[in-house]
């Protein structure tokens, strides 16, 4: 009996999000990154919430990316280790379906919680509640894009000696567009002028990188299986 | 024709012709740099707007070509080496990426000392200095990608698709100062059609740009010779090639 | 020619002129010395390599 790739992909996805949801609290660690490093900036610059409100998309997105960076670890570490990446490998499904199913599911725990947890962070950072929809907006969207930055990052640095230093060194000068869009987005946003053309451009990038991306990604996971 | 083509893909052949190519890569590349130095510090006017400050332009756009067109060349010795496993592919983007950075550092420093007079600052977060510096990132990323590697085979198939990943950030930074309001000034040579610039300053400016091409071309062929033999040192060749 | 002033004044722009000068000069050099030393370091284990190989067929 054959599975076709819907089916693949929807096994694999469910498979991801069994095993994620087994152990709470590893998915609790990078929403908690992501709420102590936007704590440390009001705290290290003692700012007024109201001048804080200047820096908070910045302070935002680089807390988002320094927290997804954290979380890319577990997308295909603990398969790679145990064996199971080889098999689904093997499988004959392509590596490609199975690329896509894992940075999915992985973004619907890691990135997309880290859109749900931010309307609080926020608050604490002084951005105006009619701000939130574009920055709700602009979070899903580049964590999604940084969810396959990090997939092909990840699929190079398998098994590395010191990998996840590598990984934010490959991932983060990638990212960096996409730092200044979101973040500009979200900026453009409290200060009252339209984010659309920021917001359009951060669609541009993430359709680009979701569409080429997992041929990338893909590549990687055979040039480290191989 | 072909023959020569493939000829390429052969390690002892490409060490052949890099080993007698680099000294007339480098004495020409000498040349064309002291005349594009003499003809810009000493020969071409004063700018109108920038004085003599101008004088910065002779090493740092060559510099800043130098680090998108080696970067480039990387990326595509990579995807060959990856689409049609030529293993000389990879000793080529090995070769380059070193070189590149250097390339890419000079651009950065010249840029940023030449944007002190010029804007009264030493840095500006625009486009295209941002994305000039994402470059040097990605330069750095790609080297130590490949140095990370047990296996030196693996190291290069990683780093070249590494490589691959990050050429879209080359056009980003050649477009920059089109795409955006940038406080870098605009294409004055590439422009097809008639430069906006001066000929006694547009002839040193060329030669710099031939003279760095040049120079590229020399050192990537000591390097390139080095990192064949590193691939290849289990090789009969070997023994006669190192005589020299 | 140059502006009044002489040719090292630079018209005054000669602290920023003649240091990108020299980091390009510097950067070029390095790339020359440095290339020139990874051909002989590869040469040298090469060599090593080479004469393992020779030793271990004996």
């Amino acid at each position: 009996m054959t599975v076709g790739v819907w089916e693949a992909f929807w096994l694999i996805v469910h498979r991801e999000m069994r095993l994620s949801f087994r152990r709470p609290e590893q998915l609790l660690q990078p929403l908690v990154f992501f709420l102590i490093v936007t704590t440390l900036f009001p705290l290290g610059l003692s700012l007024q919430l109201s001048l804080l409100r200047d820096i908070s998309p910045g302070v935002l997105w680089v807390a988002a990316l320094l927290s997804s960076l954290l979380s890319l670890d577990s997308l295909f570490k603990s398969d790679a280790d145990d064996g199971t990446l080889e098999q689904l490998a093997l499988s004959g499904q392509g590596l490609t379906v199975i690329v896509v199913a894992k940075t999915v599911a992985h973004w619907l725990v890691t990135g997309l919680a880290l859109v749900l947890v931010s309307p609080i962070v926020g608050t604490a950072l002084g951005i105006p509640t009619d701000a939130f929809a574009t920055m709700l907006l602009s979070l899903a969207l580049g964590t999604l894009t940084l969810s396959w930055l990090g997939a092909i990052g990840a699929g190079l640095t398998i098994g590395l000696r010191r990998g996840n230093v590598l990984l934010s060194l490959i991932v983060l000068p990638l990212a960096m567009p996409l730092l200044i869009f979101g973040a500009g987005a979200t900026d453009r946003a409290i200060s009252g002028t339209s984010a659309m053309g920021a917001l359009y451009l951060l669609a541009a990038l993430c359709v680009f990188t979701c569409t080429l991306a997992p041929f990338a990604a893909a590549a990687a996971l055979r040039i480290t299986l191989e | 024709m072909w023959t020569w083509f493939y000829k390429l893909a052969s390690p002892p052949y490409v060490y052949g012709v890099a080993a007698a190519l680099m000294p007339w890569f480098l004495g020409v590349a000498i040349l064309t740099i002291g005349y594009g130095l003499i003809g810009g510090l000493v020969f071409a006017p004063p700018d109108y707007q920038q004085g003599d400050a101008f004088r910065i332009i002779y090493v740092h756009v060559p510099s800043a070509w130098m680090s998108e067109f080696v970067y480039t060349t990387m990326a595509v010795a990579g995807a060959i080496a990856l689409i049609w496993r030529i293993k000389v592919g990879h000793a080529v983007a090995a070769a380059s990426a070193p070189i590149g950075a250097s390339f890419t550092l000079a651009a950065l420093v010249t840029g940023s000392m030449w944007g002190k007079p010029m804007w009264g600052t030493y840095w500006a977060w625009d486009p295209r200095l941002t994305s000039e510096l994402i470059l040097l990132f990605l330069y750095v990323g790609v080297m130590s990608l490949r140095s990370a590697f047990e296996d030196p085979a693996r190291g290069d198939r990683a780093a070249a698709l590494l490589a691959i990943v990050g050429a879209v950030n080359v056009p980003i930074i050649h477009y920059s100062v089109v795409w955006w309001n940038s406080l870098h000034q605009a294409a004055t040579v590439a422009k097809l059609g008639k430069p906006s610039i001066a000929g006694s300053m547009l002839w040193p400016l060329l030669s710099m740009f031939v003279g760095f091409m040049l120079f590229y071309g020399a050192v990537l062929c000591l390097r390139l010779q080095g990192e064949v033999l590193n691939r290849e040192r289990q090789s009969a060749w070997v023994r006669e090639a190192i005589k020299s | 020619m140059n502006s009044s002033g002489g040719f090292w004044y630079m018209g005054g722009y000669a602290r920023y002129v003649w240091p990108c000068i020299g980091f390009a000069c510097l950067v070029l050099v390095w790339n020359l010395w440095s290339a020139r030393r990874y051909l002989a370091a590869a040469k040298i284990r090469a060599a090593r390599a080479l004469a393992m190989v020779a030793s271990e067929a004996q």
